[in-house]
């Protein structure tokens, strides 16, 4: 009988079943909400590995204590392959989610309350989103399309109208741009030239957002990545170096004195792979290789944007950040100041979200997707 | 008249005719394997549907194809969930190899000049070869067709075509002569054309309501293939010895399909190989106690690799590989029972590539092998071993250090008793793999200071099959059953440096390995004239990784390797037609290293069916086969995102003279 109860299960577990929707999980977190809350939750994107199609979206549920793993397929079943390969950015913008899968080619529009889908954006190799006044700005690395020069196809910034999900202009910029920032009546964008190694990108384009046009490019160090503005107004510009002689690095551009135009004014020497300003904190983390180590060498610390000077080599303090491999995403709670990091292993397994106090000790920690990379708070 | 003799002794295709030409395979060996190895061949081989090797290897027990679907696809296997890179595969004797990336695609290899495919487990147990036939952790040898002259024939002719679902058009021709008593000169060549258009379709439903969510069917864009294969051979013998020469040219264009994501259904690299190599074999027996065999070889390999699509980085590259390869090999027999021999190879490799921060690898390599056969009956054994010497100069860095290994190897047989067909037998193996250019020194993402990767493998298993015919429905089986644990060490896996999708190669890895596989053989005669061939084939395996207790993927099963596999092929041949029945079971497994729900792919199984009849017609011998692939038209993938074609059909006529 047990035989046969053996044989059975084992048949039926060698047949091809129907294909189900991948379902979500959940899992319990220490977290709950507190009166007068406007943080109700945060998503995390995992970008999945290239040609996985395993791009999926997460959520932080703050109010109930939840961890919801894998939410978009569950709530957008109908979608042919799911969300996508390869999630670049997550962004909220009003009462929207845009979530930008770079090798599926498009911005995912969702409601940003029930992550169901609403529209999406189709736009070449597309990195980054910004918003200013009812229009999305998105990087992408095709541009013109220039026949008969293939190699040195220039980026654009898309400009979308956000009523109808439709690009209505394009500004063409440098080599490989990535993300981009508004301030005032300008967008700022960071050329990497990524695709040119060794001959990189190394400037900042400025947009002036009502020609549309590209105004000026400011030269500031190879292959540029992240740029964000501080409560100042100041901009802060992180470099990837060429990882051998040239090291990443992170660096300020101000306002010249009684001009519009920006200038680099400080050059930090501090490798920096992301970060993320809170207050006049920044909050930064690296990854750099060492060849010499065979082993990846990770920095982090804080650095108080109104002196531009490092105040911290750590922000986790009670010996946890041993247990992250390879930080790969960083944000700071608006409210409570507990800081977030994301830990992407070996790029080919479930990553895992840190949270830790304001303080540097470790809260809890979760199972994520492939890659845990991109995260967006969503307010009350 | 017509095809009538059937299976005779051993299995072996023997066809009655004068005008057949009679299918041997010479291959120059002295003394069988100790360990024999899984075998197709003739005809069994030319009834399977299939177009090139690696659809004829999914039968063997042990062995996993990746298929990245179509006729173009590139398809690799694995023996024993060691990684490709552990698997020898021999063209007429001498290892084809890639010090690129150390895998032969062998989707590339056409089964139209094929005439035998062995697969052996550690390595061909006889002693009488070259140093690097003992290297491998598994090795698969291909053999092509000899010319074989009977009575008064001075030449055979034989002319196909194949034609089919996906736009397949390939034409082939054999040309064999007779020079004189002593030289006969092949040649055979053909032409394949697909447009790689396959139908196949995604389909999910929800959990609980059983309700179809999406289900959409798209045709594969860019899996195009313009392939042209040409051999030409001259065969001789002399005196004590005999000589072959072998030149081969392959060349292609493909279309790269890529993985379907969402919202991208085409993607647009396109592949051009031109593969070229000169072999040659010279063997002579000095007196009846001592053989010599030289062979050499010179190939070159040109890969073109484009990008068109603009969506992603633009990429136009060519890579140019040489090889120049020799061997000696000497066998002495010391007594009636006793033989040792000793080889030594050495190889060239040499590659180029236009592009930026390429480093112009060169790597020497030598082989020196020396080993030993006894036979007391009712025993056989074998040892051998083996010392490998690298030493790779590279330009605008520090070349790395040599590397020296040496790998051991033991395979002994027991037939307990003299007159039944019964062998106890095992093995124990240790080897290697080389870390390849890519992994060395691959812009960016190369790690010259990589150690070779180690394998130990121990085998036990036994064989019996029946001597003579016997009356009845059943005539004849045979079994073989294989239990193994291998234990793969400082495996090469490719680990993230820094960020932003930037990669190293480490020797991380750890992975454990216990597996059995069995085979069955069936002969039976159920009506006069009827005859049926069955041959079923299982594979068991666990494959761990044991890499480190702290990863999440700790004691989890490798990618893509199923715990459970298995193929059955029945044959039925009744006057002038015949029949098979092909199945291949691959069972669950997951598409990465954890085994959670969302890496989980679902089995997949196949049903492949052939239909032939042959026509006698004045001298003219003529074969028409009809083949329907996936018969239930079951849509999967092998490699997650890759789909394989739904159900497809070809029809083959060949004419022989």
């Amino acid at each position: 009988m047990r035989l046969l109860a053996l044989a059975a299960t084992l048949t039926w577990q060698s047949c091809r079943e129907d294909e189900v929707v991948v379902p979500t999980e959940y899992d319990l977190i220490p977290e709950h909400a507190m009166a007068g809350q406007g943080v109700q939750g945060m998503y995390l994107l995992n970008e999945g590995n290239m040609g996985s199609n395993k791009c999926t979206l997460d959520y932080v549920d703050f109010v109930q204590g939840y961890y919801v793993r894998n939410l978009y397929a569950e709530r957008n079943p109908t979608v042919i392959k799911e969300l996508g390969d390869v999630g670049n950015d997550i962004q909220v913008y009003g009462s929207r989610l845009y979530v930008v899968v770079n090798c599926s080619n498009k911005i995912e529009v969702l409601d940003a309350r029930t992550a169901r889908r609403i529209g999406q954006v189709d736009i070449p190799n597309v990195r980054y989103v910004r918003f200013h006044k009812g229009y999305a700005y998105a990087t992408s690395y095709v541009g013109p399309v220039q026949l008969n020069n293939p190699d040195a196809v220039r980026g654009a910034v898309y400009k979308i109208d956000t009523l109808t999900l439709k690009p209505v202009a394009k500004c063409t910029v440098g080599y490989q741009p990535d993300e981009l920032c508004v301030l005032g009546q300008y967008i700022y964008v960071a050329n990497s030239g990524g695709y040119m190694a060794p001959n990189y990108d190394n400037t900042v384009s400025v947009i002036e957002i009502e020609g549309f046009k590209q105004v000026e490019k400011i030269p500031v160090g190879i292959n540029l990545h992240r740029i964000r503005c501080d409560a100042q107004g100041k901009l802060w510009v992180t470099s990837r170096g060429d990882y051998q002689g040239t090291h990443s690095n992170l660096y300020v551009l101000q306002k010249k004195r009684g001009r519009n135009e920006m200038e680099v004014t400080d050059t930090l020497d501090i490798p920096c792979s992301n970060f993320c300003i809170h207050g006049d904190s920044l909050y930064y983390y690296s990854t750099e290789w060492s060849n010499y180590e065979q082993r990846n060498t990770v920095t982090y610390g804080i650095v108080n944007t109104v002196t531009k000077e490092k105040v911290s080599d750590a922000f986790i303090t009670d010996g946890t950040e041993k247990d992250v491999t390879i930080p790969y995403g960083i944000n700071v709670h608006p409210e409570t100041g507990d800081i977030y990091v994301t830990d992407a292993k070996n790029y080919v397994s479930s990553g895992v979200l840190h949270c830790y106090s304001r303080a540097g000790r470790r809260k809890w920690s979760v199972r994520t997707g492939d890659i845990p990379a991109h995260t967006v708070f969503i307010q009350n | 008249m017509g095809f009538c003799g059937l299976y005779a002794r051993s299995g072996q295709p023997v066809a009655d005719s004068a005008k057949v030409i009679r299918e041997v395979v010479v291959r120059g060996e002295l003394q069988p394997d100790i360990i024999p190895s899984q075998q197709l061949k003739g005809e069994q081989l030319g009834r399977l549907s299939g177009l090139n090797v690696a659809d004829a290897l999914r039968f063997f027990a042990g062995v996993q194809l990746k298929d990245y679907g179509g006729v173009g696809g590139i398809k690799t296997v694995n023996i024993r969930s060691m990684g490709t890179n552990h698997v020898g595969v021999f063209y007429d004797g001498i290892q084809l190899s890639n010090a690129q990336n150390g895998q032969v695609d062998l989707g590339m290899f056409s089964l139209d000049n094929i005439q035998n495919i062995s697969l052996y487990n550690g390595q061909k147990s006889q002693i009488f070869q070259s140093a690097k036939d003992f290297n491998a952790a598994g090795s698969i040898y291909m053999w092509t067709r000899r010319p074989v002259f009977t009575d008064s024939a001075h030449y055979h002719l034989k002319a196909a075509l194949k034609g089919g679902s996906f736009g397949l058009v390939n034409p082939s021709l054999l040309v064999e002569l007779k020079l004189s008593d002593r030289v006969a000169a092949s040649f055979s060549g053909e032409w394949l054309s697909s447009n790689g258009a396959y139908k196949f379709r995604y389909r999910r439903k929800a959990v609980m309501t059983d309700e179809i969510v999406y289900d959409t069917t798209a045709v594969r864009q860019n899996g195009d293939i313009r392939a042209t294969r040409m051999e030409g051979a001259l065969l001789g013998t002399f005196g004590r010895g005999k000589w072959m020469l072998k030149a081969y040219n392959y060349t292609s264009e493909r279309g790269v399909p890529g993985a379907i994501v969402n919202n991208v259904w085409r993607r647009g690299e396109r592949i051009w190989d031109n593969n070229s190599f000169l072999q040659g074999s010279l063997e002579q027996d000095f007196s009846p106690r001592y053989h010599v065999r030289l062979m050499a070889k010179y190939a070159y390999y040109l890969t073109k690799y484009v990008n068109k699509d603009t969506t992603v980085m633009m990429i136009d590259n060519v890579y140019r590989q040489k090889e120049l390869y020799l061997s000696t090999t000497h066998l002495v027999n010391l007594t009636r029972w006793w033989d040792i021999s000793g080889s030594y190879d050495v190889q060239w490799n040499d590659m180029d590539a236009d592009m930026y921060g390429f480093v112009y690898p060169t790597r020497w390599h030598h082989f020196l092998s020396a080993a030993t056969a006894m036979r007391f009956s009712p025993f056989q054994m074998q040892g051998s071993v083996v010392l490998n010497h690298v030493h790779d100069r590279v330009e605008m860095m520090e070349s790395p250090g040599n590397k020296t290994v040496w790998t051991p190897a033991f395979f002994a047989s027991y037939t307990p008793f003299p007159r039944v067909d019964l062998s106890l037998r095992a093995f124990a193996k240790r080897s290697f793999r080389m870390p390849t250019f890519n992994d060395l020194y691959y812009a960016e993402m190369g790690n010259a200071r990589l150690r070779p990767e180690q394998v130990t493998q121990y085998n036990v298993g036994l064989a019996y099959k029946t001597r003579y015919r016997s009356k009845g429905l059943l005539t004849q089986w045979s079994l073989t059953a294989d239990g193994y644990r291998n234990f793969v060490t400082d495996k090469i896996v490719a680990y993230p440096k820094g960020a932003q999708f930037r990669w190293t190669m480490l020797n991380l890895g750890r992975v454990h390995i216990t597996g059995l596989d069995a085979t069955m053989g069936l002969t039976l005669q159920p009506v006069k004239e009827l005859f049926v061939t069955g041959k079923l084939q299982y594979t068991y395996q666990e494959a761990y990784d044991v890499t480190n207790p702290a990863d999440t993927y700790y004691r989890d099963q490798i990618p893509y390797i199923p715990w459970h596999s298995g193929s059955a092929i029945v044959q039925m041949q009744w006057r002038a037609w015949s029949l098979n029945y092909s199945f291949i079971y691959t069972g669950e497994r997951y598409n990465q290293q954890e085994n959670i729900v969302y890496n989980h792919t679902q089995p997949w199984y196949t049903s492949d069916l052939t239909l032939a009849r042959r026509i006698d017609w004045k001298k003219y011998r003529i074969k028409v086969q009809m083949e329907v692939n996936n018969l239930f038209s079951q849509d999967y993938d092998v490699i997650l995102n890759y789909p394989m074609p739904k159900r497809n059909w070809r029809l083959t006529v060949s004419l022989e003279l």
